[in-house]
């Protein structure tokens, strides 16, 4: 059958909401050019010191603290995506293949925290890290104090990624054929072997898309990481909103306009290769 | 043992799943029986925790004080769960044409339409509600635009006065959440079978009454998925009212933000953040059996 025709009134009005979710983004894009320090008219194209329209990337490119938040941010996401992909694709196989006691409320369990708000979430690990803390540190030297820092941050990461990879893995396990394991296990393969040759590489494509749902998420997050984050442990979210507070020149347009170059190339080039595949 | 474990498959599936169950009841369940515990306790003049029994902050909640009844609070929560309806409500009605739009787009034309729903989620939660700042503020974008077209046709023009007020959260609660409802609304869309608009067609159905009696019923799914994606996270936020609001809109959100970092007031934060938990769970809870489960939030 043919598509049927669109009406132009809906192609209009997918127009406009296309354009309301894009202009907040040329404007970023745009102020991260402004000559004016303090940003709130854009006043002409900045043309300063040996970077001349691009000096506010310089500028930040010189900054200690977006750096270190850089980097912190990174950590987090990297360590975060990997425990939460492998406990939440476990957590997956369990739930779509095998039949165990309690597996129905084991799912609700799961699926809890994504109908809990953040901020419930976040505030529940700050009282319990402090209570936590208070109590072993009553215990420890005073060289020896633990606190809040990349290490809360990176274990909450992981609790609130976990059940977003196994909704997603569990979505690509559904048409599993798993004739394809038992047809390995009877010609000899052993248990381990089954799953790295035949298992995984079945369900990698699933895998990996958990992967990236948890790594976006961890790096977009701010309001678990606002309450369990602590001194040297600021991430880039964290390091904005501290900004916004106060005077924010155009280095923050030219630290978002690096992010969406950065993300969209990084998501740019996963694309390609999954087509070229 | 490790034979009857090998043969065991309750057991396999049960040793799959404890890593993830451990991870989620250590820092899920009980730091919410840590906050239930301490909204019944009191704080001392120091802001330390006493965990003597008392249900005073819920009280504090409703209104009571030792002053008499005021409802400061109670404003807040409804204040919360209004503006959260309207941001759903302005949501969906924005993305179910959109979504709709690009369902019905030719194939290969698809994937790359709904690419650009989602590079916007990729910039980060807060720049994007700061661009909003630039656009809305007395002098910004907006009005310098519609001020320098009153003044190429020649007409009156007034400042909007948008930056920081209610309205200003409104828009940018409507605008985090958008994708997250064009998602699991698509994803309901794209499964119905042209053949049932043909059978429609061949019933001398008109375009409406499709659209009411087909693509409305069969898209509940996706509905009930964005809706819930939308409303659990704009009812307890505090970014967006914190820098679009001004620090004149304040929500629950918050509300217990402060209690936390400001007011140095565990329990009565701890009180506050329950009943936000409590109120989304039972909306939730009746939304989803009152439509049925959203299966598509895995779309999202």
């Amino acid at each position: 059958m043919s598509q049927p025709r669109q009406s132009p009134w809906l192609a209009a009005l997918s127009g406009l909401v296309y354009f309301f979710l894009y202009a907040p983004i040329v404007v970023l894009i745009v102020f991260s050019f402004n000559v004016s320090r303090t940003n709130v008219v854009f006043e002409g194209v900045v043309n300063q010191g040996p970077c001349g329209p691009f000096y506010w990337y310089c500028e930040l490119l010189q900054n200690r603290s977006v750096a270190d938040a850089a980097r912190n941010t990174l950590i987090i996401a990297v360590t975060s995506t990997a425990v939460s992909t492998l406990i939440g694709t476990l957590a997956a196989l369990a739930l779509q293949r095998y039949e165990f006691f309690g597996k129905k409320s084991a799912e609700t369990a799961l699926y809890f925290p994504m109908v809990t708000p953040e901020i419930v979430m976040g505030i529940g690990i700050l009282v319990l890290f402090s209570a936590l803390f208070g109590w072993v540190n009553s215990m420890l030297p005073p060289g020896l104090r633990l606190t809040l820092g990349l290490g809360t941050v990176i274990v909450s990461h992981i609790a609130f990624s976990i059940p977003f990879v196994t909704l997603v893995v569990r979505a690509r396990l559904h048409g599993f054929d798993s004739r394809l394991e038992e047809a390995a296990m009877d010609l000899g393969a052993p248990p381990l072997t089954t799953f790295l040759r035949i298992t995984l590489p079945l369900i990698a494509p699933g895998v990996l898309a958990g992967a990236m749902l948890a790594f976006t998420l961890s790096l977009d997050d701010f309001i678990i990481t606002f309450f369990t984050t602590g001194p040297g442990a600021t991430t880039l979210p964290i390091y904005v909103y501290g900004l916004l507070r106060r005077v924010v020149t155009p280095e923050v347009n030219a630290l978002s306009t690096l992010w969406i170059l950065v993300v969209l190339t990084v998501v740019g080039l996963s694309q390609w290769f999954q087509q070229r595949e | 043992m490790l034979q009857s474990l090998r043969e065991n498959r309750r057991w396999q599936g049960f040793l799959l799943i404890l890593p993830a169950l451990l991870v989620l009841g250590l820092l899920l369940v009980l730091p919410l029986g840590l906050t239930v515990v301490t909204s019944f306790a009191q704080r001392d003049v120091d802001g330390n925790v006493i965990y003597t029994f008392t249900l005073g902050n819920y009280w504090r909640l409703l209104g009571f004080t030792e002053t008499g009844w005021d409802d400061l609070y109670l404003k807040i929560l409804l204040r919360s769960l209004a503006l959260a309806l309207q941001t759903t409500t302005v949501v969906l009605l924005l993305a179910y044409p959109l979504a709709y739009f690009i369902a019905r787009a030719p194939q290969r034309r698809r994937n790359l339409l709904l690419f650009w729903v989602l590079v916007p989620l990729w910039t980060n939660f807060v720049i994007r509600i700061y661009a909003w700042v630039m656009i809305l503020r007395s002098q910004g974008v907006l009005n310098s635009t519609l001020g320098a077209v009153a003044g190429l046709v020649d007409l009156p023009w007034q400042p909007l006065d948008l930056y920081p007020s209610q309205s200003a959260v409104l828009i940018g609660m409507v605008y985090e959440f958008l994708p997250f409802m064009i998602l699991p609304v698509y994803t309901s869309l794209e499964k119905i079978e042209p053949a049932l608009y043909e059978a429609a067609a061949d019933l001398h159905a008109n375009a409406l009454q499709t659209f009411w009696r087909v693509t409305i019923p069969l898209s509940m799914p996706g509905v009930i998925a964005g809706t819930i994606l939308t409303f659990v996270p704009v009812i307890g936020t505090f970014v967006v009212s914190d820098i679009l609001g001004g620090r004149q809109v304040i929500l629950v959100g918050n509300l217990v933000q402060r209690q936390f970092l400001d007011a140095r007031d565990p329990p009565f934060g701890s009180a506050a953040s329950i009943v936000l938990l409590g109120i989304t769970l039972v909306l939730t809870l009746y939304y989803t059996r009152r439509f049925g489960l959203g299966e598509e939030i895995a779309a999202g």
